[in-house]
């Protein structure tokens, strides 16, 4: 029977690979791993035996990512540009220019089994912009609440919905031309 | 009637917060008769969906 710190250290590579995926620098993912690592172990009395521990140890390391995220970060984000970036796939009228019409998918979780996918999405989500990116991950990855990001960040709610908006179009776009083009997948 | 501009907003909105009673009818009308903004609403859900089974979250590979 592995003890609960054996079973740690087999989640630990990827705690640090997601905390990475937030922190983008090894040294900061590193220490907070370690944070959480500690913090699970004094609470491991605590851990319900029936529940998964990597999805109890996850939650402890998302908290310690935001404190980190609230602490190292609070200088203003680089200024947002007030013109839209995506202005270009709309015609005059705000219609989808029809070479930027959203193609069909077809079945999009086939993707998520798919190695080379993961590859192609953690390029796409490394290429928004700072902080597109980290109000996306802070979103979507931690969990947390746009009016929890905004404060964290100092930021109006408006503005966090506008780098939301921007960086799933940034996202979407970059997975269309690097994924499912490829696919061959485009029905119209 | 909405633009696919402002559709997409909305569409991204939607994933953040509550829409108001005319964005939520408005929205409707035009997913009605827009398949371009159709795709767009799965493809953006689609991000969600793969960001909670990204393999290096908890979601991720088995212990």
């Amino acid at each position: 029977m592995k003890t609960i710190a054996d079973q740690l250290e087999e989640i630990r590579p990827g705690m640090l690979r997601f905390a990475l995926l937030q922190l983008r620098d090894r040294a900061t993912a590193e220490d907070a791993v370690q944070e959480a690592l500690v913090a699970a172990l004094a609470a491991a009395g605590r851990f319900e035996p029936r529940a998964r521990l990597r999805t109890w140890v996850f939650a402890i390391l998302k908290r310690k990512i935001v404190d980190i995220l609230r602490q190292h970060y609070r200088e203003p984000l680089a200024a947002e540009p007030s013109a839209d970036p995506f202005e270009p796939l709309f015609d005059e009228g705000g219609h989808w220019r029809p070479e930027d019409r959203p193609a069909a998918w077809g079945d999009p979780l086939q993707a998520l089994e798919n190695a080379q996918f993961w590859r192609i999405f953690d390029a796409c989500l490394d290429h928004l912009p700072e902080n597109r990116a980290r109000v996306f991950m802070m979103r979507e990855f931690l969990g947390l609440e746009t009016e929890e990001i905004c404060q964290s960040l100092g930021m109006s709610q408006s503005n966090c919905w506008v780098l939301l908006h921007r960086a799933r179009m940034g996202l979407r776009l970059c997975l269309e031309s690097h994924w499912y083009q490829n696919e061959g997948d485009r029905p119209c | 009637m909405l633009s696919c501009k402002q559709a997409a907003e909305l569409l991204s909105a939607a994933l953040d917060r509550e829409l108001r009673l005319g964005e939520r009818l408005a929205l409707g009308l035009h997913l009605a008769l827009c398949r371009d903004c159709r795709n767009y609403r799965r493809q953006i859900g689609f991000l969600r969906t793969a960001c909670r089974r990204h393999p290096a979250g908890e979601a991720g590979c088995k212990e």
